[in-house]
């Protein structure tokens, strides 16, 4: 499929705008700016995750619970967007979920091994953002992190939150 | 089970509709941190141009295309294998100079803008000015030295959506001093 390859240049396209333009503002770089950079990324993330299911979900009958919510972002959303399923999903059935990705779309051309982990952050949050963002239309309000240890495979933890 | 026969909806469409709302976060985003249009089309082109001397690389290991013999063989595939290929259209090639070192591209509808409408205050945003960076950074890499520019966008009121391409000059190659 050939969006994708576009899909993926853009990506670290404006992954790298994002850092660059938070650096001219401050020169140097330090762990506040880094999260600020994260929290842009996942901004724009949010949004167009909010569109995404919005549209993905218009002819799907409604969700019996939190569960079968979680069980369509694994299946059909991930498909969609990341183009296969999530290998894992695992809960506590306390509102913590724990979806893991064995590889990861945005990953897989940065690095098989451990080069390169400090940089994964910054590749993954804007995918955070896009999961937050759908759930968010569905009714659930959600803190989303990723965590790598060995790329391309990735865990995104999706902690729900209770109103 | 009923949730099932969603799955038959076409992916590559859906992906389609993740690179285009990712785009139009984008632009959101540099309106955010730039102050006039001007600023965010120059950074549209730039970011495209870092793509485009990139996306040839695909392009050709992919198309299997070798090198054209002259401009309008370009055209050609720049229209109907590379548009097709990455957005799915396929652009009309018009108006060609007399010299024939000068074309547009007419795009019928352009994927980008799906779910865009300009707001009144952005009247100089060249909302797909990425394209034109693309354009010009790829072709850059096969030796070719191209003027790009938007001259009509429907975004903006005309009635299509045109790409003027300009044929400047062939890129000599610069093999460093000492290499047969």
């Amino acid at each position: 499929m050939a969006d994708e390859v576009l899909f993926e240049f853009l990506h670290m396209e404006i992954v790298s705008h994002v850092y660059k333009e938070q650096q001219s503002r401050k020169g140097e770089l330090d762990g506040k700016d880094r999260s600020a950079c994260v929290s842009i990324l996942e901004g724009m993330g949010f949004r167009v995750g909010q569109g995404l299911i919005e549209r993905l979900t218009k002819d799907s009958p409604s969700f019996k619970d939190e569960l079968d919510i979680m069980k369509f972002i694994c299946k059909d959303f991930w498909t969609k967007v990341f183009r296969r399923q999530v290998d894992n999903l695992r809960t506590n059935h306390q509102g913590t979920y724990v979806l893991q990705d064995n590889t990861f779309a945005l990953l897989t051309q940065l690095s098989t091994g451990k080069q390169y982990l400090d940089q994964a952050p910054k590749y993954l949050a804007y995918s955070c953002g896009v999961v937050r963002g759908a759930l968010s239309n569905l009714g659930l309000d959600s803190v989303v992190t990723a965590e790598v240890s060995t790329m391309p495979s990735c865990k995104f933890q999706v902690v729900i939150q209770k109103l | 089970m009923s949730r099932q026969a969603n799955r038959t909806t076409d992916s590559k469409k859906m992906n389609s509709e993740l690179f285009t709302l990712t785009y139009g976060a984008l632009v959101t985003q540099l309106c955010k941190d730039y102050e006039n249009d001007e600023e965010v089309n120059k950074q549209l082109d730039k970011m495209g141009y870092n793509i485009g001397v990139r996306l040839i690389e695909d392009f050709l290991a992919r198309s299997n295309i070798g090198r054209c013999q002259d401009f309008r063989e370009t055209a050609d595939v720049i229209a109907k294998v590379a548009f097709k290929m990455y957005l799915g259209i396929t652009p009309s090639v018009t108006n060609w100079s007399p010299a024939g070192d000068e074309f547009s591209l007419i795009l019928e509808n352009n994927p980008l803008v799906d779910f865009v409408e300009l707001p009144d205050n952005h009247s100089t945003l060249i909302y797909s000015n990425l394209l034109v960076g693309v354009l010009r950074g790829a072709l850059e890499m096969v030796q070719m030295a191209v003027d790009v520019r938007f001259a009509q966008d429907t975004l903006r009121g005309d009635n299509v959506t045109e790409i003027r391409m300009k044929f400047i000059k062939r890129i000599e190659e610069n093999l460093p001093a000492g290499d047969e």
